[in-house]
């Protein structure tokens, strides 16, 4: 598998590390000569010095027999425009972007940018999902379907408890799949009720969301 | 007509103040405050600064009721992600975006933004002068 990384910052420098170390043909482009002679000495012949929004540097590091392009620069801007010219121009079969602004996750999926990564929304994520009294946690987004997977805690301060769960009044394209309580997985039905400490799973449509939150921490 | 123009340098600041002039809406985004300078003491439209590949500054200029937004940043990433968004998200009815790079220029025109590339654009016109030249021997060929 040969992978492109675009960017020889933080993130570009230790991913084409790691993935050299992993055995994977791997080339950087790098738009700084001083940077690229320093890596160059530390990882040998994988560096290249171009722009990588220049679909000329992209030919002549042989981008169309790249597997997977990703662009890990610092301005969403070139990010974006190195993905499409990879899979448009190159006809890369996964292109993946760094994001920067969390908001731009969003548009360039709707771009066709096959990955997105937006360090903000990983650690909001996990801040999110460490604090117990969160009422809705988004687990993962069905960007296709436009769906969204959340988590919810039900706390001993829920109005909810005890209430059998079709008596809760949730958004009508809201599918409760599952509730966790202790280590039991139960599969929820409309006569199931809500204790303290449950973790409800939900299929919700990604506009409901808001609503849901809502709902549930009334 | 509504316009947002993105990009206050020497070409963005001439149009806006033209079409200012025509008695149309023009909002001009730009990173640096300085660059509204260009504008001239008369310039009726409105300024923003900011980045244009940001909703909430495209938002600020009033994006939502532009007929046109016009890309006109020196880079011509920022030039094209702007204008994608303009046109996916907010669906302005006409954008226009120019880019330097004459490859660039031909990939984003296919993928439907509406492009204008000032590097073919210039050779082209210099090329022309030169063949209506009599003095520059002609390869032929010219109409």
């Amino acid at each position: 598998m040969f992978i492109l990384v675009i960017g020889g910052g933080k993130i570009g420098y230790y991913l084409t590390k790691t993935l050299v170390s992993e055995g994977y043909e791997v080339l950087l482009i790098e738009r700084n000569q001083q940077k690229v002679v320093t890596f160059s000495d530390r990882f040998g012949a994988v560096v290249m010095q171009g722009d990588g929004a220049e679909a000329a540097t992209l030919q002549r590091a042989g981008a169309s027999r790249a597997d997977v392009v990703i662009a890990t620069t610092g301005e969403d801007e070139d990010n974006l425009v190195i993905c499409q010219l990879a899979k448009r121009m190159f006809q890369v079969g996964h292109v993946m972007a760094r994001v920067n602004n969390p908001k731009n996750e969003e548009i360039f999926k709707r771009l066709g940018i096959d990955t997105t990564v937006s360090v903000t929304n990983i650690i909001l994520s996990y801040m999110e999902q460490s604090l117990p009294d969160r009422p809705l946690t988004h687990l993962l987004t069905l960007s296709h379907a436009d769906l969204a997977i959340v988590e919810a805690n039900i706390t001993s301060r829920s109005p909810h408890i005890g209430r059998p769960l079709g008596d809760v009044n949730l958004p009508p394209d809201v599918a409760v799949s599952a509730i966790i309580r202790g280590e039991d997985l139960l599969i929820p039905g409309p006569e199931t009720r809500l204790q303290p400490g449950d973790e409800v799973i939900a299929i919700t449509h990604r506009a409901s969301e808001e609503r849901l939150r809502e709902a549930l921490s009334q | 007509m509504k316009v947002v123009i993105l990009g206050c340098g020497r070409v963005g600041s001439t149009l806006a103040r033209t079409l200012d002039a025509e008695g149309h809406n023009v909002t001009v985004i730009d990173r640096n405050q300085q660059q509204f300078q260009r504008l001239g003491a008369d310039f009726g439209g409105a300024t923003v600064r900011g980045t244009g590949i940001d909703e909430d500054v495209l938002l600020r200029a009033g994006i939502e009721e532009a007929d046109v937004f016009v890309a006109m940043t020196n880079g011509d990433n920022t030039s094209i992600m702007a204008s994608q968004i303009v046109q996916e998200v907010f669906e302005v009815p006409h954008v226009v975006t120019r880019i330097y790079d004459p490859v660039r220029e031909q990939l984003y025109r296919s993928l439907g933004l509406d492009t204008i590339c000032p590097t073919t654009l210039i050779a082209g016109l210099v090329h022309e002068k030169l063949a209506d030249n009599a003095t520059v021997p002609s390869s032929g060929g010219a109409a």
